[in-house]
């Protein structure tokens, strides 16, 4: 940032639409936010290109009525979020304003909202003494946020080595309240609250070291978990035509997922759907913890009416704030639905830009601007050797459901999980409709996630799931020469192939998002399953004629259904898996 | 138009192109209101002194040396009781021959509602029609368009939903519609005698077709003074908004703006959300719910258009012509709204989710039987009896021209059930079976 404590101002000079032209006095530095004064309001803007004395700002807020001439006051800092306990469970909007501070039904043009509680007093647990030498991100004490361990660190801003020079006792106190003093090398002390600033656009890399991720995540969704794993730190996305249930999806996600903190970023999506967040949310029990979801949740929400430039910068808002509690060891799961959306707010700045446009109109740097967002996720150990994590789950909406855009192009690149959301999957009620042979989750692959798996869940557990995957394949190839042959002009044995892929389909693959028991599988259980599954599928069978494939399959179908309508290892499971032991021994070769 | 003493006149244009002049002013405010030659046009752009106005009825004519005069104002709406039962053009002027409202005067194109202060949609809309009803139950708040061709019968779906749904206001905003469509909706309008609880703001092909960006912010801004500051249910039908987004491209070709697929702007999304978020249900208790009208060029659903508007709105409806029975019905297949599940069951009796689904598996089952014949497949007597439940499902249920409350159409849906199928045929929940089964029949 540059070097000079006196502020710069400008005048409007030019405006099209929410890009405006500023003829500044003094430096600006590119991403600087600034304000325009409009009547009594100042609206909210940042820096996108300079030109000399021209700059051109992108306004986070509808620009009607702006006159040339108006005032523009520049603030020296780019886009910054207050990080500080009191964040989960809030609701934000796309620049960290705090909407339920907004007292108004519509949104009041140049209306910002501090985003913590500033009078709310915290139970402080110091960490560190003095004496200790710290660095940006060392833990100087604790406070308890919801269920959540908040950690209060040396501010990230801060590069220098510090040595504690004092540190508050354990009690309560507000956020802005001192709560240490620290001591660079030259003697400069430093007063440091519970909250600091930190730009958006700059990863957060308070950290020792980013490893290739290798635990596995647990979602409680078979499609992903028992197929198509992520890890802790993965990343991954959803790409898929309208209608298809990407939403429902990312819900189950942020209901069921092994993480400490879940953080949703509704980017240029509908209102209502953020809306069911909200009214769901609060009654929602984590099945984990019995506590309410929403104490391990924020929401950052720019819904696709809200001004485009907040909505570009809401995902890396959510990013940021991921970043911190990583830094304090958690576990943090980022949603961002979705991510085209975000894209398609870059090409309109870039197209008001006038820039030379790239394919679709997208700007050129499109792709590197994906692999970057994407990039600040991961897993990671902290200086202190404790772990964190973000991982990171991103809807793509490709137009026209076609995937061949660059949107879908660039984020496949990079992201590591693929879940394929397939139109005639969805359209055929196979729910969730991840498409289970295009899908695929690069971590199968790495070593380290395999001994991680071999560890913690079975021996063989990466081999049955390429099985599996297997199984489906064949099927699906059985399912095109029995459509092309007809139904008695192949052998028994392709019948017996594409039920073999049907069983995997409806048993692993489908699962009930709105059933209370079915919504939800733990390893162990997806484990039995998987086991159970593969099993039938080792054994065989005596069939007379083709005919007689489709009822057995069926009924075998329809009892492990009702497995997974039962409570796991309950009476009633047990009762099911007997009757299928019935149906099986019937036709079972001896 | 009226100047007033204070405002300045320009009269030296120094630029024109087919929809915009530019000329030098000072102390104009962006997308302010402005009069060339007395024609209305709007601030698109300023840079310095240099104003680019767009001209909505196109710029033939205007010399360069045309009165400009600024209005110092961004469109406005005046807004009053008194629009119920009125017609209005699309600057929200009365074009039934009535006197201009008395009221107080809006801003069109207001911000949003913020997302906390929103509550879930949760009233039931009947409609009488069944392929609406029983199957993609609309929902007080909710965002819906029909996708349509050209040639189907939206206009008439789209009265007759507006007529027998119990809103306490209808607002039509008609944009390209042509003078028989307008004088269609007049019409039954008037006969229905619901004419004062109906406001319209129509833009016709007889208009400039840039004059219809402007009315769906008319539309919705009355919209929103009856629904927030009244607290009533407004229905708002918005037609045709394909024709609103090929305005959308003329201006930005005409800006000079790079296109992005299928020639429409890249912003394309944020402009049809903005009109589209505007269906909220409020805490206080009103309501906007906007049923609009997309239509395809042969039914393609992957142009800009539909495929935006499929990722805004919750749900689409689909018509179709069923040649079985000669009448045009609700596509039981594609269509989809997204908001049933809020009042299914819930709002209405308790098999309704499961016969809805029951009866449309059947009918699928039909689809696959009809398949099967034309291939020259034997069918079997499962698949004679689907494609006759099929038939007379679609008579009775489907068709548009169905109007009775949902208790009759799920009586309607078991009798059939019980004509052709057998009880573990339909599969459906063994207790509500029980109940509802009609146990006379076979």
């Amino acid at each position: 940032m540059k070097a000079n404590d006196k502020k710069t101002n400008g005048v409007v000079t030019g405006i099209t639409s929410n890009l405006v032209v500023v003829k500044v006095d003094g430096p600006v530095s590119q991403n600087e936010i600034c304000f325009i004064n409009l009547d009594k309001s100042n609206l909210m803007a940042e820096v996108i290109k300079i030109t000399g004395d021209k700059v051109f700002v992108q306004v986070f807020e509808s620009t009607r009525g702006l006159k040339p001439g108006a005032k523009v006051e520049f603030q020296g800092h780019m886009l910054e979020v207050t990080l500080g306990p009191g964040i989960v469970s809030r609701n934000y909007d796309g620049l960290q304003n705090d909407l339920d501070k907004m007292e108004a039904t519509f949104l009041v043009r140049g209306e910002y909202t501090f985003p913590l509680d500033k009078d709310k007093e915290w139970e402080f647990e110091p960490l560190a003494k003095g004496g200790d030498k710290v660095v940006a991100g060392t833990w100087l004490g604790s406070v308890m946020e919801n269920q959540i361990n908040h950690k209060i660190m040396v501010p990230f801003k801060m590069t220098e080595q510090y040595t504690v020079k004092s540190i508050v006792a354990k009690g309560k106190y507000k956020i802005e309240d001192q709560i240490a003093e620290v001591e660079d090398e030259k003697g400069k002390t430093y007063s440091i609250s519970m909250i600091q600033k930190w730009p958006v656009k700059q990863a957060i890399m308070a950290y020792k070291e980013k490893p290739r991720p290798f635990r596995v995540m647990e979602t409680g969704i078979r499609a992903i978990d028992s197929l198509n794993p992520i890890t802790e730190g993965g990343t991954g996305f959803i790409p898929g035509p309208f209608g298809c249930g990407k939403t429902v999806l990312q819900h189950a996600l942020a209901k069921q997922a092994e993480a400490d903190l879940i953080i949703i970023t509704a980017c240029g999506e509908r209102a209502n759907e953020v809306v069911e967040i909200f009214t769901e949310f609060p009654e929602l029990i984590d099945p984990r913890t019995g506590r309410k979801l929403y104490e391990r949740t924020t929401i950052v929400c720019n819904t696709s009416n809200m001004p485009v430039a907040a909505r570009e910068a809401s995902v890396y808002t959510g990013m940021t704030l991921a970043e911190y509690y990583r830094a304090q060891g958690l576990k943090v799961l980022l949603l961002a639905d979705s991510t085209s959306r975000w894209a398609q707010a870059l090409r309109e700045m870039s197209n008001r830009l006038e820039e030379l446009p790239g394919q679709d109109a997208f700007p050129m740097d499109l792709s590197a601007t994906i692999a970057n967002f994407y990039a600040r996720a991961g897993f990671v150990y902290l200086n202190n050797g404790k772990v964190g994590s973000i991982t990171f789950i991103g809807t793509v909406s490709p137009a026209g459901g076609n995937l061949k855009e660059p949107v879908t192009e660039s984020t496949a690149k990079v992201a590591r999980c693929f879940y394929a959301l397939n139109q005639d999957r969805a359209d055929s009620k196979r729910y969730p409709a991840i498409d289970p042979i295009d899908s695929y989750s690069k971590y199968l692959e790495y070593p380290e996630a395999q001994k991680y798996l071999a560890e913690n869940v079975g021996e063989d557990w990466v081999d049955k799931i390429l099985e599996a995957k297997n199984l489906l394949l064949r099927g699906k190839e059985a399912k095109e020469q029995i459509n092309i042959l007809g139904d008695d002009g192949v052998p028994i044995d392709y019948h017996i192939r594409f039920w073999h892929s049907e069983l995997v389909d409806f048993v692993i693959l489908q699962q009930d998002a709105f059933d209370d028991i079915d919504s939800s599988s733990s390893m162990e259980r997806q484990k039995t399953m998987m086991d159970k599954v593969l099993n039938v599928c080792h054994q065989e069978f005596e069939f007379e004629s083709f005919e007689e494939v489709n009822p057995f399959f069926k009924k075998v179908i329809n009892s492990f259904k009702q497995m997974n309508y039962s409570e796991f290892n309950s009476e009633k499971f047990n009762n099911f898996e007997k009757e299928l032991e019935t149906i099986l021994a019937e036709r079972r070769m001896a | 138009m009226e100047t007033q003493a204070f405002q300045k006149i320009y009269t030296k244009i120094t630029a024109v192109t087919k929809a915009t002049c530019t000329l030098q002013a000072s102390g104009v405010g962006n997308e302010e209101m402005a009069f060339v030659d007395g024609r209305k046009a709007q601030v698109v752009k300023i840079q310095g002194t240099e104003v680019t106005l767009q001209v909505f009825t196109g710029t033939e004519g205007i010399p360069t040396n045309a009165e400009v005069v600024f209005t110092g104002k961004p469109p406005t709406l005046k807004v009053g009781e008194e629009l119920a039962g009125r017609f209005f053009d699309a600057y929200g002027s009365p074009m039934d021959g009535g006197p201009e409202i008395e009221g107080d005067e809006r801003e069109i194109g207001g911000p949003s509602v913020n997302p906390v202060r929103r509550m879930q949609p949760s009233d039931f809309i009947a409609t009488g029609i069944a392929g609406i009803d029983l199957n993609n139950s609309l929902v007080t708040g909710q965002k819906i368009p029909f996708f349509a061709d050209p040639d189907q019968p939206y206009n008439q779906v789209m009265a007759t939903v507006a007529l027998r749904a119990e809103a306490d206001k209808i607002i039509l905003g008609g944009m390209g519609l042509t003078n028989d469509d307008y004088l269609y909706f007049k019409n039954v309008f008037d006969n229905a005698g619901a004419l004062d609880r109906i406001i319209s703001f129509v833009n016709t092909t007889e208009n400039p077709p840039v004059e219809r960006l402007l009315v769906p912010d008319m539309a919705l801004t009355a919209a929103e003074y009856f629904a927030y500051e009244k607290k009533e249910k407004v229905l708002v039908l918005l037609t045709d908004m394909t024709l609103y987004s090929d305005a959308l491209s003329i201006v930005s070709n005409r800006m000079d703006q790079i296109p992005s697929k299928d020639s429409m702007p890249g912003s394309l999304y944020s402009d049809l959300a903005k009109i589209y978020e505007k269906a909220a249900q409020f805490p206080e208790g009103g309501s906007i719910t906007i049923i609009a009208v997309t239509t395809l060029s042969g039914g393609d659903i992957t142009h800009a258009v539909p495929d935006n508007t499929g990722y805004i709105t919750e749900g689409q409806l689909f018509l179709r012509k069923d040649s079985d029975i000669g009448k045009v019905i609700v596509d039981p297949f594609r269509s989809l709204s997204r908001l049933k599940q809020l009042v299914v069951g819930k709002q209405t009796r308790e098999d309704h989710p499961q016969v809805m689904n029951a009866a449309i598996r059947l009918y699928a089952d039909a689809a696959n039987a009809k398949t099967k014949l034309e291939n020259g497949f034997d069918l079997s007597d499962y698949d004679e009896r689907a494609m006759k439940f099929a038939k007379s499902y679609s008579e009775a249920l489907l068709a548009i021209d169905v109007n009775i409350n949902t208790t009759q159409m799920l009586e309607t849906a078991w009798t059939l059930f019980a004509k052709y199928f057998t009880k573990t045929e339909v599969a459906i929940r063994q207790a509500l079976v029980d109940t509802y089964w009609p146990e006379n029949e076979n």
